[in-house]
């Protein structure tokens, strides 16, 4: 499904990484891992084609995402390290809009299950701004209980999580995988996530 | 998905309505000072009312360009907007559109009012509002190209309109021009007319260099 | 043929092809300017309407030619690099503005040199004077936006974005500030008042042209060299050059 070949990444003056090849078929889970400023946000915004690589293809079902464009957008989900939630919106409204945006129209209904779940019961109509790091972050997770894209990008989604949360998205990336989804994610935390194939890519 | 973009920017500009008052305030406050600095000679100020009023929308709507996308730009939701499957064009012209209701309307609105304190008489007065009604999107429209390609720059609010004031020129002309023809009874129907072909030519081409600004931009 | 043109798109043979050609161009530059300034300054005759201070337009007319066809030049090598991701191109684009800049702001310079014994005044607001002020507006704003950007992949696209929109911009600014210019009747000179010109001073005129343009061709040449080294200072090319200098 998604094919990524010869992929290299220039910053500035140099070269983060160089022939990154791997591919990932349904059902599976890629960690990538690496120290700070070894370029796995960079990876991650390539993969979603925000960034555009010095060399290298990405292929989705066979198609460059290039070609693909907006298309290919229906089937990621990208949770980057910056929330993408408005301070002056409620957290229902973000995730509705934010779903939205996303192509994903979504009822108030659906939404507020989606934040309970998230542990958010009774902030629904806060503003984002006077909840904590932790309750923002589950306010973007909660996309991910409501969107129907196959292939998840996520760039450390644990940050500022306390523990039930970390199960709480350990859980949904599990089912996600069952159902023949496919994630790819950077994480600095311990976390085991039971996958029928486990890849792990390293960079310097 | 479009109209959820503008109901969203609309929401949020209700929710900080501060930054709307401002703009509005900058553009009666600089209309007021001119008398104050050209002498109140009834005669003058009813010539120079249609450039003073433009000039002063032309600073207006600059100033609140910055706005457009740096704040989504630094909360990381203009990524998730790059990555929506509609296209970014269509995105685009949802906020441009957000941000002349909320920056262009309300400066059309008043300019009438702000027309009466220079003696302009009733015609020009309507000029004045349809050439503004006409043109403040234009100045939206283009403003939103500088403000995608300064975003994230240091020194971006002043390069923003290094970059936009010069671009501003033809619909500073016409829109001046408009209310001037009128009042020396040419008839202001050629300047309008003109003013539309600007909103649409940029309608078409405007949103989607923006498109591009932004993904340069946020690479 | 393609292949060849290809070969000189990488920044390490243009460089040694641009060092070659320098030499060249610079000889050409100063020999057209020699020839041109004598025969504007010895071999022209006197106007009679306007004497001898007729004499700047053998600078001023070339200035105001380059300054607008630097522009275009630069957008179209902009457009080039935007479209098919050529670093060379944009780093052309890059080293023109200055020198279309320069020129903008000579032709207005001497164009008001000019127009104070012509016409008693500094400055009209005439469309072409106005035209090229906003053309060294859109100058300017091209140089501090490429300035403001760090990462040169950025700028390099972003100019070009801006580059282009002015392009399309400038025949409607050129346009509105005419139709401006007609309905202010008032304060408007012509500029278009004098005779047939004698063949002598369109020659000059031309080979002052001619030797503007050798002129930019070396500038750029230069300026671009300077840009590859910034650029490809990391580059085992580069390394290589300053260990044999």
């Amino acid at each position: 499904m998604l094919k990524v070949s010869d992929l290299e990444c220039v910053r500035g003056e140099r070269s983060l990484f160089k022939d990154i090849n791997f591919s990932l078929e349904a059902g599976e889970l890629m960690q990538v891992n690496g120290p700070n400023g070894s370029g796995k946000t960079s990876l991650l915004r390539i993969l979603c084609g925000l960034a555009i690589p010095a060399h290298g293809e990405i292929c989705w079902c066979g198609n460059t995402i290039r070609s693909l464009d907006e298309e290919y957008h229906n089937v990621i989900t990208y949770l980057g390290h910056l929330n993408g939630a408005k301070d002056n919106l409620t957290a229902i409204e973000n995730l509705r809009i934010s779903s939205a945006l996303a192509g994903n129209e979504i009822e108030e209904s659906k939404a507020h299950e989606a934040l309970r779940h998230m542990g958010l019961g009774g902030c629904e109509v806060l503003p984002v701004k006077v909840l904590s790091q932790g309750q923002r972050r589950r306010v973007t997770l909660a996309r991910l209980l409501v969107c129907s894209t196959v292939l998840w990008i996520l760039d450390e989604p644990l940050v500022a999580l306390d523990g039930a949360a970390v199960k709480l998205v350990q859980s949904l990336l599990e089912q996600h995988l069952e159902q023949g989804g496919m994630v790819v994610m950077t994480t600095h935390q311990d976390i085991n996530i039971t996958a029928v194939v486990t890849k792990r890519l390293q960079l310097a | 998905m479009f109209l959820w973009v503008i109901q969203r920017d609309l929401l949020l500009a209700m929710r900080q309505r501060a930054d709307v008052l401002t703009t509005l305030f900058f553009f009666i406050i600089v209309v007021s000072l001119f008398p104050l600095g050209v002498g109140p000679e009834i005669n003058m100020l009813r010539a120079m009312a249609p450039g003073v009023m433009w000039v002063a929308a032309l600073l207006a709507s600059m100033l609140s360009l910055e706005r457009m996308f740096s704040s989504d730009y630094l909360d990381g939701t203009l990524e998730q907007m790059l990555l929506s499957p509609q296209p970014l064009s269509l995105v685009v012209l949802g906020k441009v559109l957000a941000h002349w209701l909320v920056t262009g309307v309300p400066l059309v609105l008043i300019a009438p009012v702000l027309g009466i304190q220079f003696n302009l008489p009733m015609d020009a007065l309507l000029v004045l509002t349809a050439s503004l009604l006409l043109g403040t999107p234009v100045l939206s429209l283009i403003g939103a190209i500088g403000a995608a390609l300064t975003l994230g720059l240091r020194g971006g609010g002043v390069l923003v309109s290094l970059l936009v004031l010069p671009l501003y020129i033809p619909v500073l002309i016409f829109g001046a021009g408009a209310v001037e023809a009128s009042s020396v009874g040419l008839g202001a129907s050629t300047h309008l007319s003109l003013l539309g072909a600007f909103l649409l030519a940029s309608l078409v081409f405007a949103p989607w260099a923006t498109a591009a600004a932004l993904r340069i931009s946020m690479e | 043929m393609a292949i060849n043109w290809f070969k000189y798109s990488s920044p390490a043979s243009f460089y040694s092809l641009a060092g070659k050609m320098i030499p060249i161009f610079s000889i050409t530059t100063i020999a057209l300017f020699v020839m041109g300034l004598y025969t504007g300054f010895f071999v022209a005759p006197t106007d009679f309407q306007q004497s001898e201070a007729y004499r700047i337009i053998f600078i001023h007319v070339p200035a105001a030619w380059m300054s607008m066809f630097l522009y275009l030049v630069m957008a179209s090598w902009a457009a080039i690099g935007l479209a098919f991701n050529t670093r060379l191109s944009s780093m052309i684009a890059t080293a023109i503005a200055p020198t279309g800049a320069m020129f903008t702001f000579l032709a207005l310079w001497t164009g008001a040199l000019w127009g104070k014994p012509m016409w008693g005044t500094w400055w009209v607001w005439d469309a072409r004077l106005t035209s090229e002020l906003i053309l060294l507006f859109l100058y300017i704003g091209f140089m501090a936006l490429q300035a403001a950007i760090d990462d040169p992949r950025r700028a390099d696209k972003a100019g070009a974005v801006i580059a282009l929109v002015g392009v399309v911009n400038i025949p409607i600014i050129y346009f509105s500030v005419k139709w401006w210019n007609t309905l202010h009747q008032g304060a408007t000179v012509s500029l278009t008042q004098s005779p047939k010109m004698a063949t002598t001073m369109l020659t000059g005129m031309f080979i002052m042209a001619l030797a503007c343009w050798m002129y930019s061709i070396v500038v750029v040449l230069m300026r671009t060299r300077t840009i590859i080294l910034e650029r490809e200072r990391h580059t085992t090319w580069v390394s290589e050059l300053q260990g044999t200098a």
